[in-house]
């Protein structure tokens, strides 16, 4: 009897001490994979899907523009709009936004800036089209669409 | 002197991990999982005004045609076609057809296919078929290199030397050449 009396004996706790250090991997797993939300989206953003993507290699390099239709309705309409640096913009600003963004970027690096565009599925081609022929005004000819990977089920 | 007996000291590491989570959750909703994938496009440069336009001979049979109207209903060399998935299948015969058949192109880097919407037409649809396009350009490079369609994509960052090499041979011998015309005024905004 007193043999098993002995187990008894053992403190029931269990040891925590290791929990902080799981979850601070997981801490450092996020700051490393994510970044800071830079603009406060004021357009809808649903990406489609496609299979045939490249990386961007350079972020730095990258600037973006997002088009959709407003969140606020209210007071934007319904239409999709035009979204960069926080400020909802008609195609004609493009080419100033362009400018600005190459101006942070060192002489060299200037020809090689990349457009990512961020267009949301219920857009139509006549703004992105816009969107495109100013951006060839301004001379930033590198474009990404960006899209997510294509799963297996569809949404 | 009779000694107390001390327990190993110990940190009370309960909220601490109340900290680590906290500080996990702030991360979780401040940040975004970078997705910096899509597709890749180079816009032609403007053209010169000084300058005429050059012109442009190309033989009737070197274009292939995928126009897409302001409803999405697609029209390949002047033939409705329903499903994007067979655009694959059909690029891949226009591109490599090297003069067999008189219909289709000449020589591979003659061929181009040209792709054009209106501005009515829905920019999910616009990519759908981008993609169907390139990933048809892609898959020939792939059947050449005898690598899969996914290696051919990631060969343009980076890669063996000697396989990269090859890749810029046959990107000039088979240029990828999808031509994104300007869309016309029908059904848009």
């Amino acid at each position: 009897m007193s043999k098993f009396k002995k187990k008894t004996a053992t403190s029931q706790d269990i040891p925590t001490s290791a929990l902080p250090d799981i979850i601070f991997m997981l801490l450092f797993f996020f700051m490393v994979t994510t970044v800071m939300r830079e603009t406060d989206l004021m357009v809808m953003q649903r990406i489609p899907q496609a299979e045939q993507l490249s990386k961007l290699q350079k972020k730095s390099l990258v600037s973006y523009i997002y088009i959709g239709q407003p969140k606020e309705t209210e007071r934007f309409g319904t239409e999709p709009r035009i979204q960069v640096n926080d400020v909802l913009i008609d195609p004609t600003g493009i080419v100033l936004f362009v400018n600005q963004e190459k101006d942070k970027l060192s002489e060299a690096e200037r020809e090689q800036i990349t457009m990512a565009m961020k267009v949301d599925r219920e857009a139509r081609m006549g703004i992105v089209s816009d969107v495109q022929q100013e951006l060839r005004n301004a001379n930033a000819l590198k474009v990404l669409y960006t899209t997510t990977p294509e799963s297996p089920v569809q949404l | 002197m009779a000694r107390k007996k001390r327990g190993a000291a110990e940190v009370n590491a309960g909220s601490m991990a109340d900290i680590a989570f906290l500080l996990l959750i702030f991360f979780l909703v401040t940040t975004t999982i970078a997705s910096d994938k899509g597709l890749a496009i180079r816009l032609p440069p403007k053209p010169d005004p000084n300058e005429p336009p050059p012109e442009v001979k190309f033989n009737e049979r070197n274009i292939f045609k995928v126009l897409v109207n302001s409803s999405d209903a697609m029209l390949v060399q002047g033939e409705p076609m329903s499903d994007a998935g067979r655009l694959k299948e059909d690029v891949k015969a226009f591109v490599l057809n090297r003069g067999r058949n008189p219909n289709l192109s000449e020589s591979p880097d003659k061929a181009v296919v040209s792709f054009k919407t209106d501005r009515g037409t829905g920019y999910e649809k616009f990519i759908e078929v981008y993609d169907e396009l390139k990933g048809a350009y892609y898959e020939i490079y792939a059947e050449e290199l005898g690598i899969t369609a996914d290696q051919v994509r990631s060969l343009e960052a980076e890669g063996e030397p000697s396989l990269q090499e090859r890749y810029k041979e046959l990107r000039s011998e088979i240029p990828m050449q999808i031509s994104i015309a300007e869309p016309s005024k029908a059904g848009g905004n």
